[in-house]
């Protein structure tokens, strides 16, 4: 099989960001402190952050979600990837990104607006999220919404910890949301 | 599920081969800028395929067309008129098109790359998956159906 001399490959998949028609252009960041990371944008913005991603399925997913041009484009992450540089050395308080969150439903929607407004280095529970968006009985609904994070880091759900102050779960591991709510000064 | 893998997918797949078509049929020096001009093209139409099969006869026969076109572009008009025959390519493949719509996929590619690009059956089986053999049953059975159609017309 011939092999496609790298030069010749980055310069299709620069081109193919550049042409505007890619549904999700996505990289793999293979070491950040939080480990591998895919991340993916649209045309309408960040599209997904995926901890520990197996690309296959991903892919996958994300061609059923968001169309089937999906192609790893590193080109078009380039902001995506400073601003998470910036914020993994505790430069950037606050992410200035568009967001596609299209493929999400109404309710999830709605948890995880309400959630972008916890502001970095501080916490709040389950429950209060559920009040804020008029479901004061739905904690654990919440809990599956953060779950269930498209964009995680970037919608802070690791600031989502239970009532009486534990880290309870985090969709990444724990080791992480510790090592996030440590970097934002949340957790001593 | 549409069967139609990610474009990641289809690409990595792909890409290798493509090259070494491209550059058999226009030598290595063009083939970088058609091999661009080929998985461009195959992006553009992606979105509307409708199944995910013979994505391999579907990106040679792009990779085909792409080479076809560059040929034409390279060569001013006046020196066209010297070489009749790359003239009659063209037109072979714009009449094929709208009347092999209806066929099968498979036999759709093998009369078109037959047809319209002058593929030897070798080539055509490769870019099917298959075989000379199978590429000629494919191609006759294509044309069988076509005389069919044209009878019931």
């Amino acid at each position: 099989m011939t092999a496609v001399p790298t030069v010749l490959d980055e310069r299709f998949r620069t081109a193919a960001a550049a042409s505007g028609e890619l549904d999700v252009a996505y990289d793999v960041l293979d070491d950040t402190p939080v480990g591998r990371l895919l991340v993916g944008v649209s045309e309408l913005g960040l599209c997904r952050v995926n901890f520990d991603p197996e690309p296959e399925a991903e892919l996958e997913r994300l061609a059923r979600q968001f169309g089937p041009r999906v192609l790893r484009a590193p080109k078009a992450l380039d902001r995506v990837r400073a601003e998470l540089d910036e914020y993994f050395v505790g430069r950037r308080h606050a992410f200035d990104l568009e967001l596609d969150l299209r493929a999400t439903p109404e309710f999830h929607r709605r948890v995880l607006e309400e959630l972008n407004r916890v502001e970095y280095g501080h916490t709040t529970t389950y429950g209060a999220l559920a009040a804020q968006v008029g479901a004061p009985r739905a904690a654990r609904a919440v809990g599956t919404v953060m779950n269930r994070n498209p964009l995680p880091i970037v919608l802070p759900c690791h600031r989502v910890v239970g009532a009486n102050g534990s880290l309870t779960g985090y969709g990444g591991g724990l080791d992480r949301k510790e090592w996030l709510l440590r970097l934002e000064g949340a957790l001593l | 599920m549409s069967g139609i893998p990610p474009f990641e997918r289809f690409y990595e797949s792909h890409k290798g081969e493509v090259l070494a078509f491209l550059r058999r049929r226009a030598g290595r020096d063009r083939a970088d800028d058609l091999f661009q001009e080929t998985f461009l093209r195959a992006l553009h139409a992606y979105g509307r395929l409708e199944h995910g099969e013979h994505l391999r006869a579907w990106v040679l026969t792009i990779a085909t067309n792409a080479v076809v076109d560059a040929g034409r572009r390279e060569r001013p008009t006046a020196e066209l008129s010297v070489e009749p025959a790359d003239e009659d390519q063209r037109p072979a493949v714009e009449e094929l098109a709208p009347l092999t719509d209806d066929l099968p996929p498979k036999e759709r590619a093998a009369v078109v790359l037959r047809y319209g690009y002058d593929l030897d059956y070798d080539t055509i089986g490769a870019a099917l998956g298959s075989n000379e053999q199978a590429a000629r049953q494919a191609a006759s059975a294509g044309v069988r159906r076509l005389r069919k159609e044209k009878e019931q017309r």
